[in-house]
């Protein structure tokens, strides 16, 4: 890509006003566990972010989806949808009373010691509200030369209790050292 | 409390060229988001990033795409380029197509570096979600864009914000 021509101007509008979007913790990968947690969430922001990438030791060159569960709730209290595209197919699927709710198909690479990662974005919306259950999306995929999906995804906490714990959770494996999450939290 | 989503850089370009480089991209943020409402001295023309000056074969991606009356998916492999979207290209008409690119953990010398992004084309065609993949290690310090067959019309706009994990 030459030759370069752009123009590097000075920074103009932010798109959020320091402080109305905020950084609480993060978390990384250790290799022997396949959750990750947030807990003690305040409850002095509108909505939560949740940025990472994702691996876990699962030698199956292949993708893997990141659940979500809140409060320690590992019932089947959960609903969710996606829309996913491998590359080859478009398709939406849907789960009810499942034990965990999209954080994001194919959000996690599976293998064993190469440096691809999955990657999400999770909005947890109105997570302080405890009149209605509680709703995420997610944008998230996993490419690997030939391997892939990327995916929309929707899921639902049946539950009104505000949300003071995340964990994300991994199925196919341990998330290892290469997984960051990060927890944002956004004023309204 | 510091700032935690901050602007970096916006180029508005003042004429037609064929490629857009934000350049000496700080080290110091965990994600990169760049938004662009890139537009086409020709009808259409699909956009391209690249990181530093990486080429070869590093680039893949997959994406999934609404027309508006059906879904596909689709993949590129081994490629000199990557891609933001794959169908939802860049036009003529200002603001027609807007794209939200994040590229995640660009810093780190430990992982390839992958994006995810949302193309949204109002005028004729649909939506799209995409994540690509650079198969390279090296920290992004730069990212271009670049788009098929045509150029970036005057009026383009190209923002790259960091955001920076605790």
């Amino acid at each position: 890509m030459s030759p370069i021509l752009g123009v590097w101007a000075s920074a103009q509008q932010s798109a959020f006003l320091p402080g109305d979007y905020e950084s609480i913790a993060t978390a990384v990968g250790t290799g022997s566990s396949d959750t990750i947690t947030f807990s003690s969430i305040p409850q002095t922001y509108t909505h939560l972010e949740i940025r990472g990438i994702a691996q876990a030791n699962a030698s199956l060159n292949d993708y893997g989806a990141v659940g979500v569960r809140f409060n320690s709730d590992s019932g089947t209290n959960y609903t969710r949808h996606r829309l996913t595209g491998n590359g080859t197919t478009a398709g939406g699927a849907a789960n009810t009373s499942t034990t965990f709710a999209d954080g994001g198909p194919g959000a996690a690479y599976l293998t064993s010691g190469t440096s691809t990662v999955g990657t999400t974005v999770i909005s947890v919306l109105d997570y302080t509200s405890t009149n209605k259950y509680t709703t995420i999306r997610a944008l998230s995929g996993t490419d690997n030369n030939g391997i892939g999906l990327a995916s929309l995804s929707s899921g639902l906490w049946l539950n009104t209790n505000a949300v003071t714990s995340i964990t994300l959770y991994q199925q196919n494996g341990n998330f290892t050292d290469k997984t960051t999450f990060a927890l944002y939290g956004i004023k309204g | 409390m510091p700032k935690t989503y901050e602007p970096i850089a916006t180029t508005t370009l003042g004429s037609a060229q064929s490629t857009v480089t934000l350049s000496s991209i700080p080290s110091t943020y965990t994600d990169l988001i760049i938004i662009s409402q890139p537009k086409s001295t020709a009808t259409e023309g699909i956009v391209y990033i690249q990181f530093n000056s990486i080429g070869g074969t590093s680039y893949s991606s997959t994406y999934v795409y609404g027309s508006g009356s059906s879904a596909s998916s689709g993949r590129r492999t081994n490629s000199g380029l990557g891609v933001i979207a794959e169908n939802a290209y860049a036009t003529s008409t200002a603001g027609a197509t807007t794209f939200v690119t994040q590229v995640f953990n660009y810093a780190n010398t430990t992982t390839f570096k992958t994006w995810l992004s949302r193309g949204n084309r109002t005028d004729s065609q649909g939506t799209e979600a995409m994540v690509g993949l650079c198969r390279d290690t090296s920290a992004i310090n730069s990212v271009s864009f670049a788009i098929g067959g045509t150029t970036f019309a005057a009026g383009s706009v190209f923002s790259i914000y960091g955001i920076k994990a605790a």
